[in-house]
């Protein structure tokens, strides 16, 4: 048994910093096989370590993917975005302070970007949201087959956005597009819904709306659920019906659920990126040719890898970043006066 | 002492999940360099060398049957082709690996709308070809291209694009105009104003439901690959506001979009694709490459409609390069691949097959488009057509960034005219403040 134990002691002893209660008696080698005093046997310390080491190296792998592969490059883009970078010389970069930023300030282009992503992405989170509380509701009553039709509320969700977006491409095709189609139909002018200002944003969100709503009622019935029926057994007792239950029980319940997807769905509509892509069709990083639909992904990616100007496409992406910031707090402060007023 | 204490068991605590995840790390890593030394390791070892071959849409190669027909010459080569549908992602992330110095395929292709920027910035990254092959067998301009100042040629051409006019004759007879490809390359001769001016006349008896032609901005690319003067002058000095050539193939690109001859799609779009195979359009400038597309998109329901004629003047719309890169492991193999490729024998095999029009003269005589190819287009000379223009298309001054210079023109600009009811000069404007964006100034 000692001698297994002096065999275990090495490799520890060899890690310059052993655990004893002594640290500095563990880097004599005097020490080495001496229990310090007060602490108990190997097996025990091994045990101790084992207790303390064991969550952090559960943990680390993804700490040590998320510094890879999120944490540098975030800080590299910041580094970038100070500089002049061009894709084509990627080492020939050139100090610029904060002229990216100053750049981007003054151009036209970027104010458009941030306005449109504002505009689209408030037409296509808010009919969104009403659109999946409603169906929640509605999926909330005892249903037949209610499974089934939870399962396709999701199949949107679970499409891909290329696939999805081509579809909508197609529907939307001014020429022999169905929806122009069936708006002749009813006697309405063929629109252009790619050139258009409003046309091409309605188009774009109404991808956007199709693909996500579906995702957020099932979170809201998740919470509906998990509302305790006496609520609306006293609430029908005292006389409300239906629509005055959803208004008065189930909306004030479902606040923090709400909360989560209006933050989650901020998030994704400052990001938006694919849609517009793949509905613009060929050079669809424009954004259209009056940039209608270009938002602040779509004009990070064209001045990075269309253009090759990494420096302000970096300064872009910071831009992104602190404008979520401004946005995560001002949806704290909100919260808070929420939590307040219940 | 308590404080120490915590120190050290933190340290530990990191050393140990450092030592953890570093071991997984590796683990991946060693995996990798086995597999890819498994693959590409054959050298030494009595296996085979894989070659790949890094690509953007469809170049032909693998539909001529060229990397089955090399392997079988060479046993001890696996040909893998790595391709990249969309040009606005293969070029970026080309980039980026050459500058790692690893990623490259073995071969890569370069699109005549990057060449430029290649040759500026990206010479040191490619191995000098113009050591390894006869340079006389490609056309000068062609090899003019690829060629950095100090006389390095860092790609090889493939196929070119030299200009014709395709189409369809039986809308040209409903509208009553000449259908005789001759007589019809003899009335817009020298000039694309005079086939605009055509289209002023189609469109007077056009059969209902057809235009002139797909879009404006075809007409401007046609009509700006004849002209010497495009974004940049001979010094590599931006030059597109005051270029004579834009100015002209804007002219004309205008009177297109402001008149009602055009079915306004977008190139490369599904209403385009679909636009040929209803026949909503009656002409398309049409570069050796579009042959292929048309017989493809139109189907069955075009055959025999379509025809050629010369275009105008000679001009050249798009090619490509293939070039080697210095990172590439099996440059000796690379280099003896690029070449058989890009010989005349196997352009001749790709026309054969695809239409992509060979860069090398010598090839020329001997070139057979495919009878399905020829029965599709009237039986027109296709062959003497695209080689009679082939041969005159001057050499152009392509600069860095051509190619959103001339997106923006086309995609911002004309677009904003033709499909947007803007005036010419305010599609001029904002094709102006884009190229400023895109040009950084």
């Amino acid at each position: 048994m000692t001698s297994s134990k002096e065999a275990l002691a090495h490799p520890a002893s060899s890690a310059d910093a052993a655990p004893g209660d002594q640290p500095g008696a563990a880097g004599r080698a005097h020490g080495r096989g001496t229990p310090p005093p007060g602490s108990s046997s190997w097996r025990s310390r091994l045990y101790r370590w084992d207790m303390k080491a064991s969550p952090y190296a559960f943990i680390a792998p993804f700490f040590i993917v998320f510094g890879a592969f999120s944490l540098i490059p975030l800080l590299y883009t910041a580094w970038y975005s100070l500089h002049n970078v061009q894709l084509a010389n990627l080492d020939g970069q050139t100090w610029a302070g904060l002229d990216n930023y100053q750049n981007l300030l003054s151009s036209d282009f970027f104010w458009n970007a941030l306005w449109n992503t504002f505009t689209i992405g408030v037409i296509s989170t808010v009919p969104q949201l009403l659109m999946a509380i409603g169906l929640a509701h509605l999926l909330n009553y005892k249903l037949r087959g209610s499974t089934v039709w939870r399962v396709v509320m999701l199949t949107p969700y679970a499409t891909s956005v290329a696939a999805a977006t081509l579809v909508f491409v197609l529907l939307y095709s001014w020429d022999g597009g169905m929806i122009n189609w069936l708006l002749e139909f009813v006697g309405i002018d063929p629109v252009n819904w790619r050139e258009s200002d409003w046309g091409s944003q309605f188009a774009v969100s109404s991808i956007v709306i199709w693909r996500w709503t579906g995702y957020n009622a099932l979170i809201y019935l998740a919470a509906m659920q998990a509302i305790p029926a006496d609520l609306y057994e006293s609430a029908a007792i005292d006389g409300a019906n239906r629509w005055q239950q959803f208004i008065h029980v189930t909306i004030p319940q479902l606040r923090p659920t709400i909360l989560f997807t209006v933050v989650v769905s901020t998030i994704g509509a400052t990001q938006l990126f694919g849609e517009p892509l793949l509905f613009g069709g060929v050079s669809g990083s424009k954004g259209g040719s009056e940039h209608q639909y270009q938002t602040l992904g779509l004009y990070m990616y064209d001045q990075g890898w269309i253009i090759g100007n990494l420096g302000k496409a970096s300064a872009i992406a910071w831009s992104m970043f602190l404008i979520l910031l401004i946005v995560a707090v001002i949806q704290l402060l909100v919260s808070r006066r929420l939590r307040k007023s219940q | 002492m308590r404080t120490s204490t915590r120190g050290s068991r933190r340290l530990m605590t990191l050393a140990v999940a450092a030592a953890l995840t570093t071991g997984l790390l590796a683990g991946c890593a060693e995996d990798s360099d086995d597999g890819s030394s498994g693959e590409g390791g054959g050298n030494g070892g009595g296996g085979k060398t894989t070659l790949t071959i890094g690509t953007f849409g469809v170049f032909g190669y693998k539909q001529a049957g060229l990397y089955d027909e090399y392997m079988k010459l060479n046993p001890d080569i696996t040909i893998k082709e790595n391709v990249t549908t969309r040009t606005d992602v293969y070029w970026p992330k080309t980039l980026t690996r050459l500058q790692a110095g690893s990623g490259t395929d073995d071969i890569q292709a370069i699109e005549v709308g990057n060449i430029t920027e290649a040759v500026q910035t990206q010479a040191d990254k490619f191995v000098d070809l113009g050591k390894e092959a006869d340079k006389s067998q490609w056309l000068d301009w062609k090899n003019a291209q690829a060629t950095t100042k100090d006389g390095k040629l860092i790609g090889l051409g493939t196929d070119i694009g030299p200009m014709a006019i395709c189409y369809r004759k039986d809308l040209f007879e409903k509208a009553g105009l000449e259908t005789d490809r001759a007589k019809l390359a003899e009335q817009w001769k020298g000039d694309w104003g005079k086939y605009v001016d055509l289209g002023k006349d189609y469109m007077k008896k056009a059969p209902s439901g057809t235009k002139f032609v797909d879009s404006a901005s075809s007409v401007y690319n046609a009509a700006l690959g004849g002209e010497v003067e495009r974004y940049y002058d001979k010094d590599g000095n931006v030059v597109w506001d005051k270029s004579a050539g834009v100015k002209k193939a804007w002219n004309v690109a205008m009177e297109v979009a402001t008149s009602d001859m055009s079915a306004k799609l977008k190139q490369f779009d599904k209403p385009w694709d679909q636009g040929y195979a209803n026949g909503t359009f009656a002409t398309v400038a049409c570069p050796a490459w579009m042959i292929g597309y048309i017989q493809e998109k139109s189907g069955d329901a075009g055959k025999g409609k379509w025809d050629v004629a010369a275009a105008p003047t000679a001009a050249n719309w798009g090619g490509s390069f293939v070039g080697v890169p210095t990172a590439s492991k099996n440059q000796k193999e690379a280099i003896k691949l690029a070449k058989w490729l890009t010989a005349p024998e196997q352009q001749a095999k790709v026309f054969a097959k695809q239409a992509s029009f060979p860069s090398t003269p010598s090839a020329y005589s001997g070139l057979k488009p495919a009878t399905a190819t020829q029965a599709y287009f009237s039986d027109a000379p296709i062959t003497e057509i695209f080689s009679a223009s082939a041969e005159t298309i001057p050499t152009q001054y392509l600069g860095a960034k051509d190619q959103p210079i001339g997106t923006a023109i086309t995609d911002i600009g004309i677009l904003q005219v033709e499909q947007k009811g803007k005036s010419a000069d305010e599609g001029w404007d904002a094709a102006t403040a884009e190229i400023k964006d895109v040009l950084g100034q």
